[in-house]
């Protein structure tokens, strides 16, 4: 068993034997020759046919994987026809007196390392189209068409690199995998797979290539970028496992993508994601989530070694406005405390943490910390549709006086002339009893509410969250949440406010139904949780 | 002549797709369209060099263009840099 790491760009299993792709690239010779006009004839039909070809490859592109992609193929044929490439190639032939083999393969390794040469990785990614292109054009002139021999069963296929035109030639339908021992996941070539839906690894190294044999079996796991060559029988098993997962999953994303989050009878819900980080954006778009319903912000703080600038926490917020493009992001300031601890916060240890020194009530006993998040917050509406929510809030004077200091932020940005959006959703947590209960009187204050419901059962049941031996106490489910929750609900509605509830109760599809009878306008939960929810949702009937 | 600047917004910069439509669009004119950075100019046809120009986020590019049908090709150029880089 030989295991290889390389990078993965498209997520997908395959299960195979190995089949290595074989090129016929006999180095080029240089041939002299008397009758330039000739060659210079020669080249020209070889022009041709390489274009034709790639006429074909672009339709054939076009109809696996879309235009966008395609174009990389007119772009080839442009580059065909560049009046600097020709010129070389010609030069060469008509100077040299040499062959128009020579004088293409000439001509191509000066542009390719013109691009090879530069510091950009994009640009770097050229030099194998210029390859591609004059190995083409090379083909052509040598033999007219290529060969190459047919697949007959669906095989993983390893190569030191694959050229763009080389990928989509293939045929799709005996393609399992693409490995590829050099290669950058910039190239046309991974970009391709993806597009094609084909599990692609690029970059296992050189060695995977010397121990790769026709036929062999092999485990490609285009998630972690992980191939096994002669896998034992437990290691393959376990793949399996993981692919049939992987299927399962995919199948109901295919059903259910696009689809609204509506119950039988016509009752519409918002399903979010919950992120904890900048990263956490890929899967909450992968899984078709409308919106981020919790970005927790604690992780600029835990995972710096002093107080995150008012820049870095913009850039971070601005980035996941940006990605999700217009869709709602709510984004809860800092939610730390004595079990959260972070050193430069310098945090007095704590009897019963829980209950302590934590979130909000950090935030206004030091207000120069909440204000930089707040600016940075502020700055980056500019960028998206931007939620800001309070945690642990228990009072009325609290919100009133986060408010103010929203306030003064806002008006800080307007003097110094920096744009902000002044519809900007302001929201608390609904996460203690005391919140839930005087619902009615912060709802006015609010555009909304969302329900944390971890840190509401442990108040309301006064039940340690930790603390194994207390399960058989710990009822999720108890009517004294539940009741809190549909209070919160009644006065959010009756005030104008929206309610969602972003804790691990979100989540649960026992509940759903009954969440949505309460009138719960969002649900955010992990970013693998929105498209089963999804479902649960829409098999629902409430005017049963 | 017609003369206008654009600085690059695309992360990755004037790379080989919007590259090679760029010389496509710029074909469809008679007149000549030239690019301008850091004092090389090249007529943007020219694809390879176009690509080889390396042009990053945040380069600024001066256009010039020349000829008969100047007006509507300065336009179209200057709007295809807007929607695509």
């Amino acid at each position: 068993m030989i295991k290889c790491k390389g990078k993965g760009v498209y997520g997908a299993i395959a299960i195979g034997n190995v089949s290595l792709f074989k090129r016929q690239d006999e180095p080029v010779r240089r041939i002299h020759v008397e009758d330039v006009a000739g060659e210079f004839a020669r080249f020209e039909d070889a022009k041709a046919l390489a274009t034709e070809q790639l006429a074909e490859i672009y339709e054939k592109a076009l109809k696996e994987v879309g235009e966008t992609h395609a174009q990389i193929f007119e772009v080839h044929m442009m580059m065909l026809e560049d009046d600097d490439y020709n010129d070389s190639i010609t030069n060469i032939i008509k100077t040299q007196s040499v062959n128009a083999e020579f004088a293409v393969a000439t001509t191509a390794d000066n542009f390719a390392s013109m691009f090879a040469s530069m510091e950009d990785a994009y640009m770097q990614a050229r030099a194998a189209d210029v390859r591609d292109i004059s190995n083409r054009l090379i083909a052509c002139l040598s033999e007219g068409e290529q060969t190459r021999e047919e697949l007959t069963q669906k095989m993983v296929i390893c190569a030191d690199d694959l050229a763009p035109s080389e990928t989509v030639s293939l045929d799709k339908d005996k393609v399992l995998a693409f490995v590829t021992a050099f290669g950058s996941s910039n190239s046309h070539t991974a970009i391709l797979a993806r597009n094609m839906n084909i599990p692609a690894v690029i970059g296992v190294g050189e060695d995977f290539l010397k121990a790769a044999e026709d036929g062999k079996r092999i485990l490609v796991d285009g998630y972690t970028g992980e191939v096994i060559l002669d896998p034992d029988e437990e290691t393959e098993s376990a793949m399996r496992r993981k692919q049939e997962e992987d299927l399962r999953g995919k199948a109901l994303l295919q059903e259910l993508k696009g689809k609204e989050n509506v119950t039988l009878d016509g009752t519409k819900v918002n399903i979010f994601a919950n992120i904890g980080g900048v990263g956490g954006v890929g899967a909450a778009l992968a899984n078709d989530a409308g919106g981020i319903g919790l970005f927790r912000s604690e992780f600029l703080y835990l995972e710096s070694t002093d107080y995150p600038t008012e820049e870095q926490q913009f850039q971070a917020y601005r980035k996941v406005l940006e990605n999700m493009s217009g869709k709602k992001v709510i984004i809860r300031t800092l939610d730390i405390g004595a079990d959260k601890q972070i050193d430069y916060f310098q945090l007095d240890k704590e009897e019963n943490p829980a209950l302590g020194f934590r979130a909000i009530r950090i935030c206004l006993t030091r207000p120069e910390i909440f204000k930089t998040q707040l600016r940075a917050l502020y700055r980056a509406s500019a960028y998206g549709n931007l939620g800001i929510m309070f945690p642990m809030i228990t009072s009325v004077s609290e919100v009133e006086q986060i408010l103010a200091i929203c306030e003064e932020v806002k008006a800080e940005l307007k003097a110094a002339g920096v744009p902000y959006d002044e519809q900007t959703e302001v929201g608390i947590m609904i996460e203690t009893p005391a919140a839930a209960v005087i619902s009615d009187k912060l709802a006015p204050l609010v555009n909304f509410f969302s329900v944390g419901t971890n840190d509401l059962t442990q108040y309301t049941l006064a039940i340690d969250r930790q603390n194994a031996k207390l399960e058989p106490f710990c009822d999720t489910h108890h009517e004294a949440i539940l009741r809190l929750i549909e209070m919160a609900a009644e006065n959010a509605h009756k005030h104008g406010a929206w309610i969602g509830i972003c804790g691990e109760l979100a989540a649960d599809t026992t509940l759903t139904e009954n969440f949505l009878r309460m009138g719960i306008d969002e649900l955010s939960v992990s970013a693998p949780f929105v498209l089963p929810l999804r479902d649960a949702v829409r098999k629902l009937d409430l005017s049963k | 002549m017609k003369t206008f600047s654009y600085t690059i917004k695309d992360a990755v910069g004037i790379h080989a797709r919007p590259a090679g439509l760029l010389a496509k669009l710029a074909k469809t004119f008679t007149s000549t369209v030239t690019l301008e950075k850091d004092g090389k100019s090249m007529n943007v046809t020219k694809l390879m060099m176009l690509m080889g120009m390396g042009i990053k986020c945040g380069d600024t590019v001066n256009f010039s263009v020349e000829g008969e049908d100047e007006e509507a090709a300065a336009k179209a150029i200057e709007d295809f840099m807007k929607e695509n880089l």
